[in-house]
């Protein structure tokens, strides 16, 4: 869970560090830049948009307002996770309205330097080179950010 | 913007449509002092502004304006020019307004065209003779004696004379010269003061509306009280409240499951004062219906100026309070009816007084709040609609058959008028008459959920009564279940419910794998909501388990099919992203009582996934005939089989009904089979020489009606309605076979309808002995072999060329009565040019649109009709011959 120690934790190089927090789809991580988070919630269940691209997994209704949840598995090309129940997403907000990433898992927040971020692999899946601004060499894993200029871009051409 | 700026432009804006409708009393009652001074005092205003905000070209403007006004302050006569003239200073004024609203910065340009007329009209303007200085800025002295004494101070303005200007040496000189006017008799200043004592008693009888005389001091009041806010704070804090209500339901459905709950007090408290938020919430969008009325007598005055017509404008019920967001959205259509109504609803003045009607005519517009909705009538005392014309003109685009345009009530006759590209009116005018307006009309009324209808007497006058709901934000709507998941589908579309069974009228049958519903002698097509939408169950359910919606948009009346119908809500409409807004069968989404989200159905998007089969089955309602929205050269068609050979296809523009005839009623008579159809003898031909005609049960039959006769085909079974690309092989041609095409991967026969309704042949009374001749002008050969036989039937000497160029070699080496192209290619429309005057052009179109039908007529093609619509072809040459004949 996020810490909000964290996010009010003054950088004495706030240029040079980007704030990200981690998620887990399948079995890879990424990051999203933590500014572009609004919030992160549950989500017991959505109501499916028929005719709809596969990338919106449908409408829910978040504190009386409705957003619309898009499935990260699907804009990736990946099989859809077996909804046993809640879901995880995380809040953000695009060009004015509303939006839920879903996710498989949440993990913490990590500072980390922007000079260690790496241009994608030339050999990366096109699917997630057109979501990905880079990718960080962590200890134990590899971490893909998230661009979400890029995501949405992509939803909409599938709308299109 | 500057907050300056942007508070003037507003303030202006609102200030000039005042203004409008004064100057339009000003005209009717021009010694009313309080008018003018009204008109006077907005002009000084914005001018003083403009100098405070560096605005010089409205600056200048508002000068001129204000100096010729001025005179008529001073008492001058006003006469029709001067208003005009004011009229066109203003509409300026407002064109530099809207520029400084878009980009705040006045536009490119100069109006020296009217400062010079306003310096003119402001010299020519005698003012009767007045103790005063006429000139404004010389106001401020007093002429008291007959001298003036004292030195004269050198002065030199600092600036250059603006337009209108008069410098100090002439208000010097207009200064010592006007003193010594001032000698009057008491007689002569009695007369000159005409305009301030007597007027004033004489001007209030004249004041059309009552209400609106002490409007400046109500006004006045009023403005005390009101604030200024942004919509978007209304916006949103309507939303707050719409999220308010659903917390409130979801909170008041948990209490219901739960009885001895101690929020149960409380929480009927929320409700009543969520409940009171909620409307007055709802009051601060609402509008009065008169604030889009404002400018209505302006419309008026201009609209009968340049119709050369006397129209009163009376108004009733503009306090009625309406949504500002519907306000905006029937401010144009109520504006175009108006027009329609002062163009072709009133007669000329001296028609009006031959019929012993008042010379001037009336146009009444009125509001009034009905429930949940608002009414608004537009009457006019005119003429009223030409039923007779209408009846034939829909005879004509196919809208209807002319055997059962006779039976049509005139209510229903009078309700063609919103039918696409449908205008009776003999010439177009710069003000309506252009056929693409009343169905604009009924689009954007039908779009905000509300209906249109019209009501007409002749000679007496034309009613249009509109119904719009009061509001757009929260709506009513039906909760409807498809295989498990809910849907709201909005109430003003839906017509009726209905719950098919095996028996009763309401039967579900096939026609290929189209579902249509057999609903009191009407076939409606059904639109099952799972399967369009592609979330049909495994095993799909018995479509006679099911409930079935029928729904009526754009004059299309269609059934949904869905598994259950839950209960009615209001619902608040919600907008969705723009990922999935692209989505035509969703209108929006809405929160449920329960929390749930559920999307909204668009029985608008719903009604084009049924496409041609919309138009096969609403013949009454379809568009122009010969199916109005195909692509290029693709053909409806009704594909059956009859005997043993390949199925064959008639194009489903020809065929006017599907019948199902006991066999039983069918009777023999001079060797012919024949049925009671509708009141009359029908023939019954079969579909081909070998088939076996049934003996028992019910004999499938397609009708074709030509005028009064009709003849029905016997076919073994209906397939399938096909539309494809037709690529027809004429070689095979046997009597009653056209050629055959290949349609869903399968040989097919067309059918020669000619050949099956002979009667077009004993068609004697329009025979004359010398055929006229026509020429047929159209690339498809199957048009020309469906055409020709039929035109070569009614009596006419057939001529086919299958290019422009063709037809002009054929029209070289012989003259032509009539010529029938095709005009989809519009380089046929230059045939015009090539023929002599004696020939008459008509047009053949698949698709009618506006520019098509106005480059026709004026390529001076006599009419345009659609493919296959032979009944409005032969009607139109048949009226074309009458025509010729009586003119010979």
């Amino acid at each position: 869970m996020i810490e909000p120690a964290n996010l009010n934790t003054p950088l004495a190089d706030g240029h040079d560090t980007a704030q990200l927090v981690t998620v887990h789809v399948g079995n890879q991580l990424f990051g999203i830049p933590i500014l572009q988070v609004r919030d992160v919630f549950m989500v017991p269940s959505v109501t499916p948009v028929p005719l709809a691209p596969a990338s919106v997994a449908g409408l829910f209704n978040l504190r009386g307002r409705v957003i619309t949840m898009l499935s990260v598995r699907a804009l990736l090309g990946q099989p859809r996770a077996d909804d046993g129940g809640n879901m995880t997403a995380i809040g953000i907000e695009w060009q004015n309205e509303a939006f839920g990433l879903l996710v498989d898992r949440i993990g913490e927040v990590l500072m980390l330097d922007v000079r260690r971020r790496e241009p994608n692999p030339t050999n990366l899946d096109t699917r997630w080179a057109a979501v990905s601004a880079g990718v960080y060499r962590l200890d134990t894993s590899l971490l893909v950010e998230i661009s979400l200029e890029a995501l949405f871009r992509g939803t909409l051409r599938a709308a299109a | 913007m500057d907050d300056l700026l942007r508070d003037f432009v507003v303030e202006t804006v609102e200030s000039i449509d005042v203004v409008d409708n004064q100057l339009v009393r000003f005209e009717r009652e021009p010694n009313n002092r309080a008018i003018i001074d009204q008109i006077f005092r907005l002009v000084h205003t914005i001018k003083g502004t403009c100098g405070f905000l560096g605005l010089p070209r409205l600056e200048t403007l508002t000068h001129a304006a204000e100096t010729a006004l001025d005179r008529y302050r001073d008492g001058a006569a006003v006469t029709s020019g001067a208003v005009t003239l004011i009229l066109s200073t203003i509409d300026r004024i407002k064109v530099i307004m809207a520029e400084l609203d878009r980009s705040q910065s006045e536009p490119e340009g100069h109006d020296s065209d009217l400062i010079s007329a306003l310096e003119v009209l402001a010299e020519r303007t005698a003012i009767p003779a007045k103790p005063h200085v006429p000139a404004a800025p010389a106001g401020a002295h007093q002429a008291d004696t007959d001298y003036t004494t004292g030195s004269l101070i050198y002065q030199v303005l600092e600036r250059k004379l603006r337009p209108g200007e008069a410098s100090l040496d002439e208000l010097e000189r207009a200064f010592r010269e006007t003193v010594q006017d001032c000698d009057f008799s008491d007689e002569e200043l009695d007369k000159a003061g005409l305009g301030e004592h007597a007027a004033e008693p004489a001007s209030e009888p004249l004041v059309s509306n009552p209400d609106e005389a002490p409007e400046g001091n109500a006004g006045h009041a009023l403005r005390n009280n009101t604030i200024r806010v942004p919509v978007d704070t209304l916006e949103h804090l309507m939303t707050m409240v719409s999220e308010l209500v659903l917390t409130r339901n979801q909170l008041l459905d948990i209490a219901r499951k739960d009885d001895n709950s101690a929020y149960k007090v409380p929480l009927q408290r929320l409700s009543h004062v969520t409940a009171e938020l909620q409307e007055s919430v709802m009051k601060t969008r609402m509008q009065p219906i008169g604030s889009a009325w404002a400018k209505l007598p302006r419309l008026m005055r201009d609209l009968a100026h340049d119709l050369n017509k006397d129209i009163a404008l009376h108004t009733s019920g503009a306090e009625t309070e309406i949504d500002r967001q519907l306000l905006e959205l029937i401010k144009d259509p109520m504006i175009h009816m108006i027009r329609n109504a002062a163009d072709h609803g009133i007669e000329h003045p001296g028609d009006r007084i031959k019929f012993g009607k008042p010379a001037q005519g009336s146009i009444r517009v009125s509001a009034a709040q009905e429930g949940g909705n608002i009414t608004l009538s537009i009457a006019d005392d005119g003429r009223g609609l030409d039923l007779k014309r209408i009846r034939d003109k829909a005879v004509r685009l196919g809208l209807t058959s002319a055997a059962d345009a006779s039976r049509l009530t005139d209510a229903q006759v009078a309700r063609f008028i919103f039918h696409p590209g449908f205008s009776t009116a003999e010439k177009l005018t710069s003000i309506s008459g252009r056929g693409v307006g009343m169905d604009v009309v009924r689009t954007n009324i039908e779009q905000v959920g509300g209906s249109v209808d019209v009501r007409t007497t002749a000679g007496q006058g034309t009613t249009v009564d509109i119904k719009i709901p009061l509001t757009l934000a929260i709506a009513a709507a039906l909760i409807v279940e498809a295989n498990g998941q809910r849907f709201a589908l909005p109430q003003s579309a839906v017509v009726e419910l209905v719950k098919p069974s095996g028996s009763s009228e309401a039967r579900i049958e096939h026609i290929s794998q189209s579902p249509v519903l057999r609903l009191r002698e009407r076939l409606l097509p059904l639109v099952p909501l799972a399967r369009i939408l592609g979330i049909e169950a495994q095993q799909t359910r018995p479509l006679e388990s099911a409930f079935i919606v029928v729904c009526q948009v754009a004059g299309i009346r269609f059934g949904i099919v869905v598994d259950g119908v839950l209960q009615t809500e209001e619902i608040v409409v919600k907008p969705v992203s723009q990922q999935i807004r692209h989505i035509a069968s969703f209108s929006g989404s809405t929160i449920m009582g329960d929390g749930a989200v559920i999307m909204i159905l668009d029985p608008n998007g719903l009604v084009q996934t049924i496409g041609d089969l919309g138009d096969a089955h609403n013949d009454n309602t379809a568009g122009l005939a010969g199916g109005s929205v195909q692509a290029e050269e693709r053909s409806t068609l009704l594909v059956f089989r009859a005997g043993p050979g390949s199925p064959m296809a008639v194009p489903l523009a020809l065929i006017t009904r599907l019948e199902e005839i006991d066999v039983a009623r069918i009777e023999h008579a001079g060797g012919q089979k024949l049925v009671q159809y509708r009141g009359k003898l029908m023939r019954l031909v079969p579909g081909s020489d070998d088939m076996d005609t049934r003996t028992t049960g019910n004999q499938p039959v397609v009708v074709f009606a030509h005028g009064s006769f009709c003849v029905g085909l016997m076919v073994d079974q209906i397939i399938d309605i096909v539309n494809e690309k037709l690529d027809i092989s004429l070689a095979g041609a046997k009597p009653g076979i056209i050629g055959s095409a290949v349609l869903r991967g399968k040989a097919t026969d067309i059918v020669d309808v000619a050949h099956h309704v002979p009667e077009l042949n004993d068609d004697r009374s329009r025979r004359r002995t010398d055929k006229p001749s026509l020429l047929l002008v159209a690339p498809s050969d199957f048009l020309r072999a469906m055409l020709g036989p039929v035109l070569q039937a009614a009596g006419l000497d057939v001529t086919q060329a299958a290019s422009p160029t063709e037809a002009r070699a054929r029209m070289g080496s012989g003259s032509f009565d009539f010529v029938v192209a095709g005009i989809d290619d519009r380089t046929c429309l230059e045939l015009t040019a090539t023929a002599p005057h004696t020939t008459q052009f008509i047009g053949l179109a698949s698709h009618a649109s506006r520019s098509l039908l106005e480059d026709a007529s004026h390529a001076g093609f006599e009419d345009v009709v659609g493919f296959f619509d032979r009944e409005g072809l032969l009607g139109c040459i048949a009226r074309l011959r009458h025509a010729l004949e009586d003119a010979a």
